[in-house]
């Protein structure tokens, strides 16, 4: 396992943790590489079927940060992501989809340098926890990707 | 068949020195619909613009993926060549691959590789990305600053100058901040009334402005250009037309005993009050919680002297709503309340005080009408330390920031002391000097070669009482970490300024973000200094960090100056990237179900009901519809929505499962 290098997808408010990670880069803050940003305009947009559909094309791990709870750019947006994650959280252990491999954090604009721990704390994780190959053996995925292939 | 250009920035070094920008050009080009691919040493400049421009007309590109700094920084720089290059600007997107890539990995294939992907995920999202026009708002020409301290006051000057509407609102019964409680000031040492009191006349005259004292904004709603602001009037129990600011109910009241607020506790005042005689407006307010009327239903005193009858027992809070384009936050600091201190021994021992109060001693309008007195017994003290860092640059206490104005004030205060007690000593307990500004370091000099002051650097580990002094016990480090120990009459602690009590609540209400220390956060610390990332509301003054006068002046100017910017516009353009309800052929009109989630979710009411009627004008089928002049691009109704008929220009779903598929398979 030493030589995983595991892939983890963050979904990010594009106020806080998006210009969190910019000042992350800005005070040139060394993290690991294997994080890479999805910028959406909200936590309160992500989808989080959208999460699944990170694990089904082989993520790693997640990391969906935004703004804390009050500092939402758009009031309410985080809030609404937290209620969501409880209520998907709950739906995913019952499914059997491991949430240990789902980061959920707050990370202002102002705290480069918590962008840069959670970042090297996730990937640390994971790297322990070892390739996510469990996912795609679990039904719901199969269901997905039959819909999928509908789609297209 | 897609043809989009891929545009590959070293930033001079500062992505090259860790990416090979080369190669991931070279990669890019090797993507599916990417007609061109190309890198350049600086895509921002005047060349990389035209190569770009150039590259557009010439591979006829349908779509443009920059890779360079973060798209927070310059996606409005390459929109606008694309636009230019007759490209539509929402085809084009960025990839950063400095601030989130080159500035954070060290140099190695990894890093690349990370690069590329970057690239091929906004490759993929810009083929999913549709042509949109601005949406273009009406602003409205009113500006509200918030605050009425020197910051405020300078702002709404400012504006109102330009010719533009500006409402203030300040919490206390007179505008002026703390500005008005100093007696002279630095380096210049003149009067701070006299510079301060025309300002504040001229805020209540100015035919442009509108004051509200003794208010507060309680909510703020709507946009930039569209602001739309609730503002609580704290009833003063008085007409303010009627009264006419003669004084007499203020000297006739019998409750004589309530700490004065604008004294800091050195004095006292009645429960009509005034807070200062050069007060603006020079009228004064009942503090309801220490009236004996409001107390026990019985006194009437200031209505029976009142020649205008203009008491009002029985006024109410009167709430205003306030339509302005734009917000200046100017509400100013706070300094360390006194439970900071208990080896200090402030609030235990009387004569230990802060800076703000010894600034009300050596005020000719103050408690001891200039003289410097110690509270305790009311002499003259003829040794006294200053106490320079007193919670500043203590990681310890939490506050690991300079408050940047102590050092010189109080280099004045020893200065002043000496003025007034020509043969008393001034010690300064100091960590470092800071006297950086125009006549600062000049200034200090003077405090200790003209005025004597006798600077001991080394921090005070403890103050007690003994024999009616006050022990000062600390180290002198340039004597070798000696003990010093002085038996003072008086200590004067230079306490840390704070963000301003409630400005986290405030931030929260008219949302802006603000940082650990609960000052209000600046877009851009060094570029965009008075903007907030939210559009239209600015800062200035000590709300954003420890500030001093001429800074906090300067940054309310610059404030003023980008509202007026703002204001020369009479409509402002709006990104299109806003949510939008599918239209389908009829019988179906939609996906909508009319369930109306969206709505219960929307923090901006921006989803309406529209009907589809038939031929008879029956209504058929109702659905949800976005006003795009309130609709702000958060999505939250996106996520929420059941049969997916509502989705978001920009970060539609089809964008976002697009970059998770492009990110995750190489």
């Amino acid at each position: 396992m030493q030589d995983f290098e595991p892939k983890i997808v963050a979904f990010v408010c594009n106020w806080c943790t998006y210009a969190g990670a910019d000042l992350t880069g800005t005070s040139r803050t060394k993290y690991a590489a294997n994080v890479k940003i999805i910028r959406f305009p909200c936590t309160g947009r992500i989808d989080f079927m959208i999460l699944m559909k990170a694990f089904e094309n082989g993520a790693d791990g997640i990391i969906v940060s935004g703004c804390h709870p009050n500092d939402c750019h758009y009031s309410t947006g985080n809030f609404h992501a937290r209620r969501r994650w409880i209520v998907f959280r709950n739906l995913m252990n019952f499914t059997g989809i491991d949430t240990e491999r789902i980061l959920f954090s707050w990370v202002s604009a102002a705290e480069g340098f918590k962008w840069a721990d959670v970042v090297n704390n996730t990937v640390a994780k994971i790297r322990e926890m070892g390739p996510y190959e469990n996912y795609n053996k679990i039904a719901v995925s199969t269901l997905l990707k039959e819909e999928v292939s509908n789609h297209e | 068949m897609s043809r989009i250009g891929v545009f590959v920035c070293h930033c001079g070094e500062n992505i090259s020195a860790t990416v090979n920008c080369e190669k991931v050009a070279q990669i890019s080009k090797e993507l599916k619909g990417v007609e061109f691919s190309t890198d350049y040493k600086y895509m921002c400049s005047d060349p990389g613009q035209t190569m770009l421009k150039e590259a557009i007309k010439e591979h006829k590109l349908d779509g443009v993926v920059v890779a360079a700094c973060s798209p927070r920084m310059h996606e409005p720089t390459f929109r606008k060549a694309c636009s230019e290059a007759g490209l539509n600007p929402y085809l084009c997107e960025m990839s950063n691959i400095r601030e989130h890539c080159s500035w954070v990995h060290p140099k190695d294939d990894l890093t690349t590789e990370k690069a590329e992907d970057l690239v091929r995920v906004m490759v993929e999202k810009v083929k999913k990305n549709k042509a949109l026009n601005s949406i273009k708002v009406p602003v409205t020409k009113t500006a509200l600053v918030i605050g009425g301290g020197v910051a405020g006051i300078q702002a709404a000057l400012d504006i109102a100058n330009c010719g533009h509407k500006v409402v203030m609102v300040e919490k206390q019964p007179s505008i002026g901040g703390h500005m008005s409680q100093l007696s002279e000031t630095f380096p210049t040492l003149d009067c701070s009334q006299c510079i301060l009191t025309p300002r504040m006349v001229e805020i209540a005259q100015h035919p442009n402005i509108t004051l509200y004292t003794y208010a507060e904004v309680e909510k703020v709603d709507g946009f930039i250009g569209n602001f739309k602001i609730t503002v609580r009037k704290k009833s003063k129990s008085l007409d303010e037309h009627l009264c006419t600011g003669c004084g007499l109910c203020t000297t006739k009241c019998p409750q004589k005993k309530i700490p004065n607020e604008f004294e800091r506790g050195l004095g006292f005042r009645p429960a009509i009050y005034v807070p200062f005689p050069q007060a603006v407006p020079n009228k004064p307010v009942i503090d309801r919680e220490n009236c004996t009327y409001y107390i026990k239903g019985k006194c009437k005193v200031c209505e029976i002297v009142c020649p205008t009858k203009a008491i009002r027992f029985d006024q109410e809070d009167e709430l205003v709503e306030i339509e302005a384009g734009a917000i200046v936050l100017a509400t100013g600091f706070d300094v360390l309340k006194s439970d900071f201190f208990p080896e200090y021994g402030y609030g235990k021992y009387k004569d230990v005080i802060d800076g703000l109060q010894f600034e009300r001693l050596a005020s000719a309008s103050g408690p001891t009408m200039g003289e410097i007195r110690r509270p305790s017994d009311g002499q003259i003290p003829k040794k006294i330390v200053f106490v320079a860092c007193a919670g500043s640059r203590d990681p310890a206490k939490g506050i690991e920031y300079c408050s940047k104005i102590c050092c010189m004030y109080t280099a004045k205060h020893a200065m002043l002391y000496k003025h007034k007690v020509h043969d008393g000593t001034p010690y300064v307990f100091y960590m470092d000097i800071r006297a950086g500004g125009k006549m600062y370091e000049e200034f200090v000099r003077r405090a200790i070669v003209e005025d004597e002051t006798q600077y001991i650097r080394g921090r005070v580990s403890t103050i007690y009482e003994k024999n009616g002094k006050l022990i000062v016990k600390g180290a002198d480090t340039l004597m070798g970490a000696e003990p010093v120990e002085i038996e003072a009459d008086m200590v004067v602690l230079a306490t840390a300024g704070v963000a301003n009590h409630g400005a986290e609540a405030l931030a929260q209400t008219v949302h802006v973000s603000y940082d650990a220390y609960k000052f209000f956060a600046e877009a851009h610390p060094k570029l965009k200094p008075v903007e907030t990332n939210t559009a239209g509301i600015f800062l200035a003054g000590a709300c954003q960090a420890p500030k001093d006068i001429p800074e906090s002046v300067a940054a309310a100017s610059g404030a003023a100056v980008k509202v007026a910017a703002l204001f020369s516009n009479d409509e402002l353009t709006r990104e299109p990237l806003i949510a939008v309800v599918n239209r389908q052929a009829p019988p179906v009109f939609s996906s909508c179900v009319g369930c109306f989630l969206c709505q219960s979710v929307c923090p901006y009411q921006a989803i309406e009901r529209e009907e589809i009627k038939n031929r008879n004008g029956e209504v058929i089928k109702t659905l949800a519809k976005v006003n795009e002049g309130l609709c702000q691009g958060c999505g939250t109704c996106v996520a929420l929505c059941r049969t997916k008929a509502i989705d978001i220009h920009g970060y539609s779903n089809q964008q976002v499962y697009t970059e998770v598929m492009a990110l995750l398979n190489d």
